[in-house]
């Protein structure tokens, strides 16, 4: 890391800490020390603008900016409504929940676009998981198959995919955003055609929370002590990923056929066969994602439910440059934009809308690209040329 | 391995793609596409226990388009007008957010944001609309439909600046902008919001003020008491002509074109991509936007957050736009065709005795994705291209 970079991150934390000190537990009530960080932040971000690091020095001003204005509301609202909102136990249990469907969706993008297939049908490979999943638990009785059969669903939607983007070498984009149709479809119809006006039923299996021992320990207790099985399965899964795509030899394979094709397919690996299998994997997991949402989250499946999730997913992917831990660190970030969110109404019940679009507005700012343009595999969304 | 694929380029964009796929197959592609979408259609509904043929001629006879039919009797006709003016207002916005899409297509952009332009120029246009009491009545028209059209290329303008000046993939940035623009429109007319009506009777409907008599459009056709057809849907084709002049006869569409094909090869030959980007953008915009106008004073007259939340329109457009091939007059015929198929599968048009207008409403959804999907793969293209190749040569060699 040159100077210039550590000094921009600097700045970017320190933004973040002129809004930390104005909440609880600190709760700094005068604006000065919040103006003095957040300058402080500004700075850094000008000093690593000027040694060449441009954009991650916007990125420290910005978070400047943010952090003094984030910080200055805090300390003009009542401080009972500060505490209201900002439990930051609650919240970051929340945070974890609403980025559980955002970081397995994320995951199963890496799998796609690391061996050179755009997933941009991460949406619609969600919204079938999410109605299978509750199909399937409502059939069989059982969170466990319902979870097979959403992960199965979203296995089988996703070759369709592979079969349009790598076997008839569509334009994967515009192939993806026609699954994304076809999957509001294809729920919307089962979904009327099974359950009718009156929904899934209110008996529908869930999978159940984890309660750990852990509950009265403070602050610890109250973030981890009883999450959805589904959130650990997802942290989980970042570090199998990791494993997988970094550290074993299919890992290796599924790389090279997203950066170099034509030398994978030398060498003697048949790039299709890898493709096919990696876009599987990504629709699998996506599923999972969609039914954290309908079996674990909300107990309920409702047409179009998934919302955009799919494409935060992939933003964040973007956003974390197609590696599992930065991922899920941007998908934490928009977790907790939601998370947040969901708690403002407490300032102004008319805004509570308004609110909603936050995590959008947050994704739309990250993907613009505070740390440096991402760059994509190689051959991300190009066809193996047939011989 | 075909002559479609020497032509094209590995890293072809879409726009180089589906000019390759129009001289290829022609008018024939797309007709093929919708027969074999259709037909997948028609296969859901029999798995699912319903007559596939009743269900598609409900919604045929919901489009009014047997109103062409000269041999249905009086009454039958006088129906099928009513449907078919419905069908028509449907249209109108589907052309514009169909000429949205397909606008940025030819630069090599893919605007998902049509749905939040057609939100953002509705709001625009209803709130012009509903203000300013007392001016005259084309003045007032013109003023909403600008503000509207500015409106939906503001909206849009937002991801061509990201694009030009930081890159951002303007896929990721115009769905965003669709979820920011339908949670904004919900605060607005809210309960409690800034834009919702000043009614006292109406305190607790979360919609918007009325447009008022002034700037609504006149109705040409049918009654303007039961949603008579609008003359929205001559700005619409006026549109289309619009859209083929800008492209093909302005040195503004060439550089698009240019930037479509090739943006590297454009930017050595001196044309700045980053300008093209935001103002095909904001284009786009003023399409998407003028579509929500043309709703918001032609027939809805008020938004209610619930409009916000439902409609699709501005998604029908990416649609409207492939199946079309980004052409002007493709638009127009499926423009028809989803505007037909929409209502006809309307609660208001179709028969639930034959078929639950809910799962009508999926399976346009379903034809719809289908379409989209067959587009995006060339190999129909190519067998085609194929068959009509060998078929020329033979003919030439019994000609000789």
């Amino acid at each position: 890391m040159t100077p210039a970079k550590q000094i921009g991150w600097g700045g970017v934390a320190l933004g973040f800490l002129a809004f930390f000190i104005a909440v609880p537990p600190i709760t700094v009530r005068t604006p000065i020390p919040i103006a003095l960080v957040g300058l402080l932040a500004m700075t850094a971000g000008l000093l690593a603008y000027r040694g060449g690091e441009k954009r991650l020095g916007s990125g420290g001003i910005v978070a400047g900016v943010l952090g003094i204005s984030g910080g200055y509301a805090a300390t003009q609202s009542g401080e009972s409504n500060l505490e209201e909102v900002v439990v930051w136990g609650a919240l970051l249990a929340s945070t974890l929940r609403y980025a559980t469907p955002l970081t397995l969706g994320a995951l199963g993008g890496l799998f796609s676009e690391r061996s050179g297939v755009i997933n941009i049908a991460l949406e619609g490979m969600m919204l079938m998981g999410a109605f299978f999943g509750a199909w399937g638990a409502d059939v069989t009785g059982s969170w466990f198959l319902g979870i097979v059969i959403a992960i199965a669903s979203g296995a089988i939607f996703a070759a369709l995919h592979a079969l349009f983007a790598i076997t008839f070498r569509a334009d994967q984009i515009v192939s993806g955003t026609a699954l994304n149709l076809l999957a509001v479809g294809i729920t919307g119809y089962l979904y009327v055609q099974i359950y009718g006006d009156e929904g899934t039923p209110d008996d529908l299996p869930q999978v159940p929370n984890v309660e750990l021992p852990i509950q009265s320990v403070p602050f610890f207790g109250d973030v981890f002590g009883s999450l959805n099985l589904l959130v650990w399965v997802a942290l989980a899964m970042v570090l199998v990923t990791w494993v997988v795509v970094f550290r074993t030899a299919w890992g290796l394979r599924l790389r090279s056929a997203g950066e170099n094709p034509l030398a994978a397919e030398t060498a003697g690996l048949s790039v299709v066969r890898t493709r096919y299998l990696a876009v599987m994997c990504s629709g699998g997991l996506a599923a999972l994602g969609g039914a954290f949402l309908s079996i674990g989250f909300v107990h309920t499946f409702s047409q179009n439910m998934t919302a955009g999730r799919g494409f935060i997913a992939l933003a964040a992917l973007i956003f974390g440059r197609w590696r599992p831990g930065a991922a899920l660190a941007a998908t934490l970030l928009f977790g907790f934009g939601s998370a947040l969110a969901q708690r403002l109404p407490v300032f102004s019940p008319s805004g509570a809308v308004l609110f909603q679009a936050l995590p959008y507005v947050l994704t739309l700012i990250a993907v613009t690209g505070l740390i440096g343009r991402s760059i994509p595999p190689l051959a991300l969304g190009r066809p193996l040329s047939k011989s | 391995m075909s002559d479609v694929d020497d032509e094209l380029p590995p890293d072809a964009t879409v726009a180089a793609r589906l000019a390759t796929y129009v001289r290829a197959g022609g008018v024939v592609t797309p007709l093929i596409t919708l027969l074999v979408a259709f037909l997948f259609g028609g296969l859901v509904v029999l798995i699912t226990g319903h007559d596939p043929i009743a269900t598609y001629k409900a919604i045929f006879n919901g489009t009014g388009l047997n109103w062409f039919f000269p041999w249905i009797s009086s009454e039958d006709r006088t129906i099928a007008a009513l449907n078919l003016q419905q069908t028509l207002i449907v249209t109108t916005p589907l052309i514009l957010t169909g000429l949205a899409v397909a606008f940025a297509f030819r630069c090599g952009l893919f605007n998902i944001g049509g749905q939040g332009q057609y939100i953002v120029g509705g709001v625009f246009a209803v709130w012009v609309g509903s203000s300013f009491e007392g001016l005259p009545s084309l003045l007032h028209i013109l003023l909403a439909v600008v503000a509207g059209m500015l409106g939906g290329a503001f909206w849009a303008g937002i991801a061509g600046v990201l694009k030009a000046v930081a890159g951002t993939n303007e896929v990721i940035s115009t769905i965003m902008l669709n979820w920011i623009a339908i949670w904004t429109g919900n605060y607005l007319f809210n309960l409690g919001g800034p834009l919702q009506n000043s009614n006292p009777a109406q305190k607790d409907v979360p919609v918007s003020n009325d447009v008022l008599e002034s700037a609504k459009l006149p109705v040409f056709w049918g009654d303007p008491q039961l949603q008579g057809l609008h003359i929205g849907l001559f700005i619409a084709v006026a549109a289309l002509l619009v859209f083929w002049v800008l492209l093909n006869r302005t040195t503004l569409g060439y550089e698009v074109r240019a930037v479509g094909f090739n943006p590297d090869a454009a930017q050595a030959s001196g044309i700045s991509v980053a300008r093209n980007y935001v103002v095909v953008m904001a284009v786009c915009g003023a399409f998407a936007g003028l579509a929500g106008t043309l709703d918001v004073l032609g027939w809805q007259f008020r938004i209610a957050t619930n409009d916000i939340q439902t409609s699709q329109l501005g998604f029908f457009g990416i649609a409207v736009a492939l199946l079309g091939r980004n052409t002007a007059v493709g638009t127009f015929f499926s423009a028809l065709l989803f505007g037909g198929l929409i209502t006809g599968t309307s609660v208001r048009n179709l028969d639930p005795t034959v078929f639950e207008p809910a799962l009508a409403t999926n399976l346009t959804y379903m034809i719809q994705g289908l379409v989209v999907l067959l587009v995006s793969t060339d190999v129909l293209v190519i067998w085609l291209w194929r068959l009509r190749r060998k078929r020329r040569s033979s003919a030439v060699l019994e000609a000789a």
